[in-house]
């Protein structure tokens, strides 16, 4: 999130899409009730009424997958009538900068575009610069090639009609929601936008929030109180993972992976941290080099030295342009390209799409390591209905895990709050922390590594690796420590002493850190502030519910981002009344100001969005994947023959694999024409491995059901409660009807779609309750991120003549 | 000082975190349940012996509008509870109430009811509330979790609710709360009410009419034309002798 829980509160409107915030973050609506109870609107755009929905003043439902069609619309709405907050889009956002003549768009492809490679040359995006090297600018917004104009003519295609025919929403229902929330483009006015997987889980996932960004960036709603782009991220500390980079892409401090084009550190450091030549800039990233180097430190240890480039070479690196995520992991694995690994903290045989493919790819290892509480259908995959276990060479081993209330560390929330939580009780029999379990593989492999050799000991055992398992001090080592005594800002700090902030880190090999954004979360003289309770605020701070001192947040204890956009030229709040910072007496108070900077207007300030290279709020966003602006594409799977934007049907840069398993119906298969989207539950995590086996939350939500509305239900002869089978172009799942007026059927391109819904969280190793319902969902993903389409694919629906799956 | 709930459901978001608490707290066993044949969110069906606290779900289309309305189901301790008056005419001590909290409890006692003295505890209900253990014969309801209550907390289910559906405190003071709550959701909810606020102690705001929430969600729908008052003077009928 750019703020965090408890700013919701401080909203005047707020818009809840892609996401079931009710039902899978319960205690967010605390806060959004509370927005309500002073007069603010909650609005639910959603494909199915939910929870949430209920909660809110309205609900509109659109068809899954429409979502850039429908704030599409929005964007043009803001244009057209003039509701974008004229000062800050011109000082704050990148309206005004000129783009290079490289840079167009025609029939839904962008300029670049190699049909061959199926990418753009981004090159081509690039905006027009000065002697300097830096964009051309016309505060004004009226040159032609201004972001500003370039924007207007891109989302002139989304007019009301089109947007309607797309989505399935009314006109009428368009303009309220419209109407509604770009009333808060005035200053003294904030919209929040709560968001989760229903935006991310598209091929177009990641232009999904790109869209909403220029919404909110148009409306002066990014660095306020009230406002911001609010990912709502999950319950298995998803936060925290993203954070210290658990995904393939990226390392701790959301730095790239090192790949095989930057074989040394210096190639790495010239590739990766971005120049500007503008003053104004404060082109934060520009010291990736200390986080960097600090990182590598910490990983290496003494080993680590300026000379050697701090170990860079023992690092791996990967191919490239090549991609190691699920889709493409268990393809290989199909491929029989993968002999083992370790599967932990997650049950894929449930959650990753084409269930039935990638159970037999499964199959091919050699050997697998899990660890979970119970068995799963990714530790027991090997047994699986219909399958002979005599038949799987899988050497499987269960190692017994500790639970979450069993292991003390810090969980990050959504809002970047790093919460310490506690041990309640110690783990039973011979169950571990993971961080146990990692500590006693890499003892083990590195004696052996040192009793045997091997091909490349070295980026083994010139790690700095704990021998054994200490959450404080791995704490303590993400915050980071000097090297050697150092002298910051007139103090003293001993060799071993924690650094104050990641203002202190260098690239000298003075310090270590295996996390920069970290840094200044246990410090000397705080100690371990994810512990800290305290309800302390100044007036300031307590108008707005910023608790600085309840736990501590990335980066610096910065509770809302870009929060120097809250402000004018000369420091003064844009709206008084829920100030976030404030220029007084020749400093700022409240919040942590976002650089501490004079105001603009002294000369000395900077441009508030301080990680991106030129500083502004990117409305132009040339670093994506699939364009600098976002453009409606229809789901890879969709009911309709073509797109109303363009002549671009689908993505033309979404990513696929492409086995005999990876089947994919036609664009509007008869045979296929009902939408399907999948999602969570309240009582049940995710791929219910873990829920499922505790009694009264299966007492609560007992089988796998599909929601569908009356209409549907009376076109195929269902009652509610019947059996029912749902097929896709990849598998068929065993359901039980729930039939529903909270399911809409909606008028798309001129005549009736249905959508229905269904969970993912029953499993066959928790007999009768069903099994994965992402049997029917297919490997396709965004361009940037390689998050799979979950939420939109075509089925159909029959009644069922006998069940197997779920008992009666 | 007898304590109260305020249950507004504006706020109820369904989460069921109160019916699960409460069995938590309790320890009560899981139910088998299902879909087949049923096809709803709600789980259990109904309140039963292992279920004190039960959130009910009714969805209706209001011309085009959906209205999803949450009703987090417990036992009301009544001011004058029906129950005990009926109980107390079979086996006394079986329904008692701790004056100091305002909690109705059953006791060991209850066990001594036949299935039949049973079934006349609950009609008397006019929420339809008593239900009882097969096995042991032990009669089974909300406890208002009175022992948390008098070391100095709060009952399960208001302790874990996120969104302040739940409210819980000194009678007085959850009429007042009551009353406001009230008053500030009449401008959207022209429906809006309290559910028999002066003879129950678990309060009830709903913000749409009683029918769209729960059969049993006010006393004076029960099925019938009986009155309220013709309901309890249903309670004065001949003294049934005790079965040795």
């Amino acid at each position: 999130m750019t703020n965090h829980w408890i700013d919701i509160k401080n909203a005047d409107s707020i818009l809840i899409m892609g996401s079931n915030a009710a039902e899978h973050h319960p205690i967010s609506f605390k806060w959004v009730l509370q927005a309500k109870d002073k007069g603010a609107t909650v609005m639910h755009v959603d494909p199915k009424f939910s929870r949430t929905s209920a909660r809110s003043d309205f609900h509109v439902p659109l068809r899954s997958g429409t979502d850039i069609a429908f704030l599409g619309g929005m964007i043009k709405y803001i244009l057209d009538n003039e509701l974008f907050f004229k000062e800050y889009v011109t000082e704050y956002t990148n309206a005004s900068l000129i783009v290079g003549e490289g840079y167009g768009f025609k029939d839904g492809l962008f300029t670049g575009y190699d049909p061959k490679t199926r990418s753009y040359d981004k090159s081509r995006w690039g905006f027009e610069l000065d002697g300097n090297g830096v964009p051309k600018r016309d505060k004004s917004l009226q040159h032609p090639r201004c972001v500003h104009q370039l924007m207007k003519k891109h989302y002139s295609r989304y007019g009301i009609d089109a947007v309607s025919a797309t989505t399935g929403v009314s006109a009428e229902n368009l303009l309220k929601v419209y109407k509604t929330f770009t009333a808060t483009g005035k200053r003294d006015k904030a919209g929040t936008i709560m968001y989760a997987l229903g935006w991310t889980q598209h091929t177009v996932g990641v232009q999904n929030i790109r869209s909403a960004g220029i919404i909110q960036l148009l409306l002066g709603n990014i660095g306020v109180a009230g406002g911001g782009i609010n990912a709502l991220r999950g319950e298995p500390n998803v936060q925290g993972s993203t954070d210290h980079t658990l995904l393939y892409h990226i390392i701790p401090g959301y730095m790239a992976m090192p790949n095989n084009e930057w074989q040394t550190y210096d190639d790495y450091v010239k590739a990766n941290t971005p120049v500007s030549n503008d003053p104004m800039s404060a082109n934060w990233w520009k010291n990736k080099p200390k986080y960097f180097a600090s990182l590598l430190k910490a990983w290496f240890g003494e080993n680590a030295t300026p000379e050697n480039g701090f170990c860079y070479e023992y690092l791996p690196k990967i191919e490239k342009g090549e991609d190691y995520s699920y889709m493409y992991l268990f393809d290989r694995m199909y491929e029989k390209k993968i002999r083992g690994g370790i599967i932990i903290g997650l049950n894929p045989m449930n959650s990753v799409p084409n269930s039935n493919k990638v159970r037999k790819a499964l199959d091919n290892l050699d050997w697998l390591v899990t660890s979970e509480l119970h068995h799963s259908e990714t530790t027991d995959n090997w047994q699986r209905p219909g399958v002979d276990p005599k038949s799987v060479k899988t050497e499987v081993f269960l190692l017994p895990s500790a639970h979450r209330l069993e292991k003390e560390g810090s969980v990050t929330n959504s809002g970047r709050w790093l919460l310490w939580h506690y041990k309640a009780i110690e783990p039973a029999f011979e169950a571990r922390s993971f961080g146990d379990m990692f500590t006693g593989f890499m003892k083990r492999v590195r004696e052996l590594y040192r009793e045997e050799g091997g091909t490349l000991p070295e980026p083994v055992l010139k790690l700095d690796y704990p021998e054994t398992y200490d959450p404080e001090s791995l704490c303590a080592l993400i915050n980071g420590r000097f090297t050697r005594d150092t002298v910051v800002k007139g103090k003293t700090y001993r060799k071993g002493q924690l650094v104050p902030s990641f203002t202190a880190l260098t690239d000298d090999g003075s310090t270590s850190s295996l996390n920069w954004l970290y840094a200044g979360s246990y410090t000397e003289e705080g100690g371990n502030k994810a512990k800290r309770r305290s309800t302390k605020q100044t007036p300031m701070q307590k108008n707005i519910g910023l608790f600085p001192n309840w736990a501590w947040c990335w980066p610096v204890n910065r509770r809302i981002l870009y929060n120097r956009a809250s402000v004018d030229l000369n420091g003064k709040p844009y709206n008084p009344e829920k100030a976030v910072i404030e220029w007084k007496n020749g400093k700022w108070v409240g919040d942590v100001p976002d650089g501490g900077w004079p105001p603009m207007a002294t000369g000395k300030g900077r441009y508030p969005f301080i990680m991106s290279k030129h500083g502004f709020g990117q409305i132009y966003g040339p670093g994506r994947q699939d364009g600098p602006f976002s453009e409606h594409y229809e789901p890879v799977e969709t009911p309709v023959a073509r797109n109303m934007f363009s002549q671009q049907l689908n993505s033309p840069v979404y990513k696929f694999v492409s086995s005999e398993m990876d089947k994919l119906s036609a664009p509007a298969d008869p045979n296929f024409p009902i939408v399907l989207t999948t999602y969570s539950l309240t009582e049940h995590w995710c791929g219910g491995g873990e829920t499922r086996n505790i009694p009264n939350l299966l007492e609560a939500e007992p089988q796998l059901y599909v929601e569908m509305s009356p209409e549907l239900a009376g076109e195929k002869g269902i009652a509610n409660g019947d059996g029912v089978i749902v097929e896709s172009a990849r598998g068929r799942v065993e359901a039980i009807a729930m039939v529903t007026v909270r399911m809409r059927p909606l008028r798309v391109h001129g005549r009736i779609i249905h959508e229905i819904g269904m969970p993912f969280c029953f499993g066959w190793t928790t007999p009768g309750t069903g099994d994965a319902t992402n049997r029917l969902t297919p490997s396709v993903g965004d361009p940037n991120t390689t998050i799979p389409e979950y939420k939109a694919c075509c089925v159909n629906v029959r009644k069922a003549d006998r069940l197997t799956e779920l008992a009666t | 000082m007898p304590k109260s709930f305020l249950i507004d459901t504006s706020r109820c978001t369904a989460c069921r975190g109160c019916q699960i608490a409460c069995k938590e707290w309790h320890e009560l066993p899981a139910n088998k349940t299902t879909q087949y044949g049923w096809g709803s969110h709600q789980n259990p069906q109904d309140l039963n012996a292992n279920n004190y606290k039960l959130v009910r779900f009714s969805e209706h289309l209001d011309g085009d509008v959906i209205r999803w309305n949450f009703f987090p189901d417990q036992c009301r301790h009544c001011v004058e509870p029906p129950c005990k008056d009926m109980a107390d005419m079979i086996v006394e001590g079986a329904v008692v109430r701790d004056d100091k909290t305002g909690a109705v409890l059953f006791t060991e006692a209850s066990v001594k009811l036949s299935e039949a003295d049973f079934e006349e505890v609950r009609m008397a209900c006019p929420y339809d509330i008593p239900r009882r253990n097969e096995n042991s014969g032990l009669m089974s309801k909300c406890t208002m979790c009175n022992e948390r209550i008098h070391s100095g907390l709060q009952p399960a289910c208001v302790k874990v609710c996120p969104t302040g559906t739940m409210q819980f405190g000194e009678r007085e003071d959850m009429l007042k709360l009551a009353e406001a709550r009230l008053e500030s959701l009449k401008k959207d909810w022209p429906e809006a009410m309290l559910a028999d606020p002066y003879d129950v102690n678990v309060i009830y705001l709903l913000i749409d009419t009683p029918e769209n929430y729960h059969e049993r969600s006010v006393a004076a729908n029960t099925a019938g034309p009986m009155s309220k008052k013709q309901f309890f003077a249903t309670l004065t009928r001949p003294f049934r002798a005790m079965k040795a």
